[in-house]
């Protein structure tokens, strides 16, 4: 398997008025060619906005990438996307890397008809002339399974139900067959039923178009069902990677293990309440000088409130940024 | 990201803080002192302001004494002007810099008590149509749209053309017309207010309802009256001298900028400056006034300091 | 769609009658209307006579009712000073009226939407100071002080325009402005122009941070397409409302500039017949410009929700 996209030291701050957010601490992760990599973390704890600064998409001012790169690779040749050029950058977004979001509602221009969106895209980069974009884009609704798709065509965002706008959403996103789709949370809005069926859409083209997918999301119940491997952030630092059936079983950082005993299990007959994690996220106007988990670690050592851990192997594909060796239920013993 | 905490000037905060008189006039300062354009238009007001409570002390002559023998005499910087009238003279030869400065006095009066009477009434009528809802809320809100949709010129003309030129007149017109702006603002504010969730919970912890009105509702809308009314005042001051321009304001003897317009209007081509020179006061504070609203709206609008994410 | 319209025909209607119910009691504020129609030394027998000739002898619910079957079959009355029906006087003037709001309306329009365009698109930079100047300038200079300087400079001063009155060149049959129209249009159009300006920037930035810019942003769209296609267009609908409360205001606002030009339109007309104690048509103009506000706000509405398509569209 060959590796995609590579990030490395990620950091990113948003320079307001009330002071300097930390919103991303040296991200690092590998992404391979074909693989479902899902992003876990409560809301704040910069998922989205490390997948979107990757693609220029944040407002700058006032955010601004401090340190860092993101090798997105073609044939094996590397490109730096933070360091691209704004022309170059149109031409990465939508072609190569597609994003659906969360929001299908306001993520809609309210004023175009949703096949004129999805079509928007393949004239730009596919250079197709109105009329076969129209067809394309008719067949694309019909594959994102919405039901009469030549007439839903000119339909606007609002005529849709919120299951199918999602979908036309998903219709945008892969419109010119990317390598790559950024799935930022596209379930979250929806209802249950209507989840499970955005993630079998998403599954099924993700295994019939060969794409690579990075699924963002706060629910570690849908990770289970869809990712290859999962990166765990906290408070702007990536603080857990690990293949899925891995990280459930032996999860080795604090925090994610604290994220699981929270989920309900269906199995589990004991009438115990669910466990939640004591605390509040930190601050995130100063620089981590230490783990950002420790206000709220059980596991807190004097060492964790003197560096920022580094990444520790732990298996097979799998590393966590903590000192505190779980497993063995001892401090870790490096240098 | 942390929530940016209420607002700056403490207006719109929901409890108001509790902060000393002096704490705040130095917070309100800094806040100036951060933006120099609401800085300037301050200072321009004020001067507008000094120039009206004191015109017979600054003012270098009698704004009504004739002097025929000067009349038409035209500003100290042109070639046959004097520094005698720096402004030059009118057909009458009366002072024209005099006049200016005692013409302000009309502009304020009517912009202040105008925007006075219009403000309270309408912040009454606001209150109630906004509180007590249903039937009185419909027929209150009918009426304000009502005048509303009217053409507003055209009908303050019409009116003040029947009822005849007197300062006071000229006033209540500004005022009972201009009701509805207030109306609609406090009554916005009063539903926003209500459906934003802290009254309901004053309420079931059993505050009373005029309680809610005072500490509650009130606090809140201090901020966006201000704003309104600073711009209202400037509107009334340009709506006044158009009166006054039309023949319509206060008696022609009083010496007011619309009178010193329709005035210069007729000597125009031959001896420009008896008009254009006192559009240059309603110009200062018209500027003057809008500097201080936008500075005002900045300062008190939280959605424009909102730190973007 | 039909829903919609159908509930702004019948708010109109309402306004309607309320402005209907106002301009005939407007004349009533001082007690009696015929001591402001007669000149203040008439005899008592001719302001008995004027007080027959205008009916002004009957019942008030019986004018009142005659008031109203005029109204609504386009009949408001006789000027005094000109003895012909109010209404005619109007319609004269109206072509002139209309053209001078119609042109500065458009030179705003000009103007005001892609300056605000330039200056939203770039918050800080050159274009956006010139925006905040056009707002503040619209709003701090009166288009009557405007007008004057105007004419002391382009018309006194170098001769470029006429000093006042309107000519017209006729193509065709078709009556067409000339360049007696430029000094009014643009002494009119110049607060018009600034809260163009201040809505277009205002609504250019707010739509900038919308969720589906940046969704066009995703899908590689260059910023020139962004603009067209998704943030003027979007721009573009609550413009149409400010739009036509603008060009209500236009028409209000010719009272000044008329006066001022001698433009042979209705604020002019108006302006003599408040000089000529002409209060039948005073009143008659004052309900014609408020029916002109009237259905230009429905007229406005309507465009609105043609050109949205969540209310055309909508149920």
């Amino acid at each position: 398997m060959s590796t995609i996209l590579s990030v490395r030291d990620l950091t990113l701050r948003f320079h307001t008025f009330d002071g300097v957010v930390h919103a991303l601490n040296g991200i690092s992760f590998d992404v391979q060619a074909g693989e479902t990599l899902a992003i876990v973390g409560e809301s704040g704890s910069g998922k989205s906005v490390t997948m979107m600064s990757l693609l220029h998409l944040l407002p700058m001012p006032p955010a601004r990438i401090a340190r860092g790169e993101a090798l997105f690779y073609t044939n094996g040749t590397p490109t730096d996307l933070l360091k691209m050029s704004r022309a170059d950058m149109h031409r990465v977004r939508g072609a190569q890397i597609g994003y659906i979001f969360q929001d299908a509602l306001s993520a809609l221009n309210p004023v175009m008809t949703v096949g004129r969106q999805i079509g928007e895209s393949l004239v730009m980069h596919l250079g197709m002339d109105a009329e076969t974009a129209r067809k394309r884009a008719i067949d694309l609704l019909d594959d994102v399974g919405i039901p009469g798709a030549r007439a839903r065509y000119r339909n606007y965002p609002h005529q849709f139900s919120g299951g199918m706008r999602q979908r036309a959403m998903i219709a945008i996103a892969i419109a010119c067959n990317p390598r790559m789709v950024i799935a930022d949370e596209p379930t979250t809005a929806l209802d249950v039923t209507v989840q499970a069926q955005i993630v079998e859409l998403a599954k099924r083209i993700q295994r019939e178009r060969g794409m690579t997918v990075v699924w963002i999301t706060h629910d570690l119940g849908v990770v289970a069902g869809i990712a290859d491997r999962v990166l765990v952030m906290y408070a702007g630092c990536p603080v857990e990677i690990a293949p899925v059936d891995d990280l459930y079983d032996h999860p080795q950082h604090p925090y994610t293990r604290g994220l699981l005993s929270a989920l309900p299990r269906l199995d589990d007959r004991s009438r115990r309440d669910l466990a939640s994690i004591q605390g509040a996220p930190p601050d995130m106007m100063a620089s981590p000088r230490h783990c950002q988990f420790a206000w709220r670690c059980p596991y807190v050592f004097d060492r964790c409130w003197k560096a920022v851990p580094p990444y520790y192997p732990a298996g097979k594909g799998h590393a966590t940024q903590c000192f505190y060796d779980l497993e063995n239920g001892r401090p870790r013993t490096d240098a | 990201m942390p929530e940016t905490s209420a607002d700056a000037t403490g207006l719109l905060v929901d409890e108001t803080p509790d902060r000393t008189f002096r704490q705040s006039l130095v917070y309100v300062g800094r806040l100036f002192w951060r933006d120099k354009t609401g800085l300037v238009g301050l200072i321009m007001f004020l001067m507008v302001v000094f120039s009206a409570i004191f015109a017979p002390w600054i003012a270098p002559y009698d704004p009504l004494q004739q002097d025929l023998r000067a009349a038409k005499t035209p500003p100290a910087w042109t070639e046959k002007g004097s520094f005698d009238h720096p402004l030059g003279t009118d057909n009458l030869g009366r002072d024209i810099l005099s006049r200016i400065i005692y013409g302000s006095r009309v502009s304020l009066t009517v912009g202040f008590f105008g925007v006075l009477i219009a403000c309270s009434l309408g912040l009454t009528i606001g209150l109630i149509s906004g509180y007590v809802g249903g039937r009185t809320d419909n027929i209150i809100m009918g009426g304000v749209n009502l005048i509303l949709s009217l053409p507003y010129l055209v009908f303050v003309v019409f009116i003040a053309a029947i009822l005849g030129r007197s300062l006071l007149i000229v006033i209540l017109i500004f005022a009972f017309t201009d009701i509805p702006i207030f109306v609609r603002i406090t009554r916005g504010e009063v539903l926003r207010i209500r459906e934003s969730g802290f009254v309901e919970a004053a309420l079931s912890i059993g505050a009373k309802r005029r309680r809610i009105i005072f500490r509650h509702i009130l606090p809140n809308l201090i901020g966006p009256l201000i704003t309104i009314a600073t711009f209202e005042m400037s509107a009334m001051i340009f709506y006044e001298a158009g009166l006054g321009f039309l023949g319509l304001s206060v008696p022609p003897s009083v010496p007011s900028w619309g009178n010193m317009l329709a005035v210069g209007r007729k000597y125009l081509t031959i001896y420009p400056w008896i008009a254009t020179i006192p559009g240059l006061a309603i110009v200062f504070t018209g500027l003057a006034m809008n500097l201080l609203g936008d500075w005002l709206r900045d300062v008190i609008d939280p959605r424009l300091r909102r730190v973007k994410k | 769609m039909q829903r919609y319209i159908l509930s702004r025909l019948i708010q109109s209607l309402l306004i309607l009658l309320g402005v209907l119910l106002i301009v005939f009691f407007m004349l009533q504020l001082t007690g009696d209307p015929v001591s402001l129609m007669v000149s203040r030394n008439a005899s008592p027998e001719q302001v008995q006579r004027v007080r027959e000739e205008m009916g002004f002898n009957r019942p008030m619910m019986v004018q009142f009712a005659d008031f109203m079957t005029g109204a609504v079959v386009g009949d408001f009355g006789m000027s005094l000073r000109h003895r012909q029906p109010a209404m005619k006087l109007i319609l004269e003037r109206l072509p002139a009226t209309v053209e001078l709001a119609t042109v500065a309306l458009l030179m705003a329009m000009v103007i005001g939407i892609p300056l605000g365009l330039l200056g939203g698109s770039n918050p800080g930079g050159f274009w956006d100071t010139l925006c905040r100047l056009a707002g503040l300038i619209g709003q701090t200079i009166p288009n009557f002080w405007l007008a004057l300087i105007l004419i002391v400079f382009f018309s006194v001063g170098l001769g470029w325009f006429p000093t006042f009155g309107r000519e017209t060149c006729t193509v065709f049959g078709i009556h067409l402005p000339t360049r007696s129209v430029i000094l009014p249009a643009f002494a009119l159009c110049l607060f018009t122009t600034g809260q163009l300006v201040r809505f277009t920037r205002a609504a250019v930035l707010e739509i900038k941070n919308e969720d589906y810019v940046r969704t066009a942003y995703s899908k590689g769209i260059g910023d020139r397409q962004i603009y067209t296609r998704h943030i003027l267009r979007n721009a573009a609908i609550p413009l149409i409302s400010i739009i036509g409360v603008q060009f209500g205001y236009l028409l209000s606002g010719s009272i000044y500039i008329e006066t001022i030009f001698s433009w042979p339109g209705i604020g002019n007309l108006l302006a003599e017949a408040i000089g000529n104690r002409d209060f039948a048509l005073v009143q008659a103009i004052a309900f014609f410009a408020s029916l002109t506000v009237v259905i230009l706000n429905l007229l406005t509405d309507i465009a609105y929700g043609l050109a949205d398509p969540r209310i055309r569209y909508g149920d």
